[in-house]
């Protein structure tokens, strides 16, 4: 069995603007923090893509089981205050 | 002021080295140890090919001529680039430290540029400052990298480092041409201190100055260029009544 | 991955720029789709084993030398054009990682496209001998980019699975049909010929009617026997097994440097 060199696995979030969130845009490989950094700006935000890069290594990472969806995420349907979208704002206000 | 051959020598010197270091660069695309390696090394290609083409236009329009012509149309004898731009890639570590050799000169020639009273340079070395800077952190990191690395890593570039080391000297014997735009003796001492920490830093020491290779700057090159010529300009040679591409 | 070398001849010095870049896009669509593998359980080092050993399949296309400026073109006008159609209907597959990476896919690749169609445009436009080399580039990509939509519906061994999981979204015909009805009215603005004599629009169905493609080509090159596929394969490896001693090294440095932080 040949040596296994493969570096660790990073995942990648830039912040495409100010007052944006950092958004999750994909993954690399680096040996350390500051590979993963650069390799990140010149992979991901080599065509002007961001202000801001956040690298963590994937196994930091914990998801949610997509099994337990039901119990995760439906319950908040039901639940309007949670999706304000019923407020009544006059028609004079275009925006707000 | 100096007289606009001489002006015009010194835009070729800098464009050049980028072209043909840039060249060097783009022939690893699709090679290298890590695809986010490889594209590392293209950014870095792309960025020195964009520097140079800025250079050539100005020559361009000091010569009433196109950037292709400029680029497309000189043999070697007329190509003025650091000999070091134009030698082969070999293996990564060699390719690296090239690399980081030229970054640090290419980075300390910038900052003085940026002084200088040339509205020109002043405003391509602005531009060309900030991506240099990124150059010397990756190559810098990777020289540390391999130097520190494994036995094996240290051997391969302890030896590249001993085949580089004297084209480095080409980089501060500079003439009339350079004389009255930059201060070598400052650029020199400056770039060594740079180099010497990163050396260590790697675990590295500087081989012993021998005899310096030279001649880019002046015309006379190694064998390699003419290679890179033909693979660079065979288009453009070979459809000389084609107006565009 | 349409790697070849980085010792393509160049032609201007805002081509370089461009070529550059986009051979630089596709190792990035390569490393896009492997984290989409790995998201699956293989790793990267583990996708270019098996590419290496043969295993793995990749896009016919790749086993056709390029060697004139012009295929560069039609490279990027047909190629890359067929690859969007293929991709676009792939950003909705079912499986999200793969989805994505095809979103920022689509988006290079139509650079790409256009970039090639600009190229064909400027050689049909040219000299003589130009427009020459543009005729000989699409007479030699037309069939291996008919080709890259896979064998014919009744012969394709995953789609009907990759249909039913929904991974693929429409069948290998059909997107052909979509490639060449949106590609014969682009090489009639060329003034180029298009290499099919039974090739004419079929005022009945709307859609233009083609020739036969040579399917025993089509899976000689798949299993090893185009032109290039050898030279491909070990360029690959190459690139590996080069590339070995680096990849231990900076794992090594970095190991060093996260010992030095813990003492």
């Amino acid at each position: 069995m040949k040596k296994d060199n493969q570096w660790p696995l990073w995942e990648v979030f830039i912040r495409s603007k100010q007052g944006l969130n950092h958004k999750h845009v994909g993954s690399l490989h680096a040996t350390d923090q500051q590979m993963a950094i650069k390799n990140a700006r010149d992979v991901y935000a080599r065509r002007n893509e961001g202000v801001s890069i956040w690298v963590v290594k994937s196994e930091h990472i914990h998801a949610s089981s997509p099994d337990k969806n039901d119990c995760f995420f439906d319950p908040a349907n039901d639940k309007v205050y949670r999706h304000p979208t019923f407020y009544n704002i006059p028609d004079q206000i275009d925006h707000m | 002021m100096q007289n606009q051959a001489s002006y015009i020598t010194f835009l070729t010197r800098l464009a050049d080295n980028n072209l043909i270091l840039g060249h060097r660069l783009s022939e690893w695309c699709g090679h290298g140890p890590e695809l986010e390696q490889d594209i590392a090394l293209i950014n870095v290609a792309l960025d020195l090919i964009g520097q140079s083409r800025f250079l050539y236009q100005k020559i361009g329009d000091l010569e009433q001529k196109t950037e292709d012509q400029i680029a497309y149309f000189r043999d070697a004898g007329q190509f003025y680039n650091l000999l070091l731009c134009e030698l082969p890639n070999e293996h990564f570590g060699t390719t690296i430290l090239r690399q980081y050799l030229y970054d640090q000169f290419h980075y300390l020639v910038l900052e003085q540029l940026i002084s200088s009273s040339d509205e020109f340079l002043v405003s391509y070395a602005k531009k060309s400052i900030k991506e240099v800077e990124y150059h010397v952190m990756q190559s810098k990191a990777w020289v540390i990298r391999l130097g520190d690395g494994t036995e094996k890593s240290h051997q391969k570039i302890k030896a590249s480092l001993d085949k580089l080391w004297p084209y480095t000297d080409e980089f501060f014997m500079m003439d009339s041409v350079e004389d009255p735009l930059l201060e070598a003796e400052k650029i020199k001492k400056q770039w060594l201190v740079k180099v010497n920490q990163t050396l260590s830093e790697a675990t590295l020491e500087a081989p012993e100055q021998t005899w310096p290779q030279k001649g880019g700057k002046w015309g006379k090159h190694t064998e390699h260029l003419g290679f890179i010529l033909a693979d660079m300009q065979f288009l453009q040679r070979a459809y000389p009544d084609a107006k565009a591409w | 991955m349409n790697i070849t070398s980085g010792t393509e001849e160049e032609v201007t010095m805002d081509e370089i720029g461009t070529i550059t870049d986009f051979i630089q896009d596709e190792a990035g669509h390569g490393l896009y789709l492997y984290s989409a593998m790995e998201t699956l359980g293989k790793s990267r080092d583990q996708s270019l084993q098996e590419l290496i050993d043969g295993k793995a399949k990749y896009s016919s296309i790749f086993n056709y030398p390029t060697t004139s400026w012009a295929d560069i073109g039609a490279i990027g006008w047909l190629v890359d054009g067929a690859a969007i159609v293929n991709q676009v209907a792939l950003q909705r597959t079912s499986y999200g990682p793969y989805a994505r990476a095809m979103v920022k896919i689509c988006k290079e690749e139509s650079f790409h496209q256009r970039q090639g169609f600009e190229i064909m445009m400027t050689l049909a436009n040219g000299t003589k001998a130009q427009k020459q080399m543009a005729q000989e580039a699409l007479n030699k990509i037309w069939w291996p980019a008919l080709m890259m939509f896979g064998p014919s519906d009744k012969e394709s061994v995953h789609s009907q699975k990759s249909m039913a999981w929904k991974i693929k979204r429409q069948s290998n015909d059909e997107l052909r049909q979509e490639f060449v009805d949106m590609t014969v009215p682009q090489a009639e603005l060329l003034g180029l010929t298009i290499p099919d004599p039974d090739l004419k629009f079929n005022k009945k169905t709307g859609h233009y009617d083609f020739g036969p493609i040579n399917w025993d080509e089509f899976y000689a090159v798949i299993h090893g026997h185009g032109p290039c596929n050898k030279e491909r394969l070990e360029a690959r490896r190459k690139a590996q097994e080069e590339g070995e001693w680096v990849k231990e090294a900076a794992l090594a440095h970095a190991k060093k440097q996260r010992n030095l932080n813990a003492a």
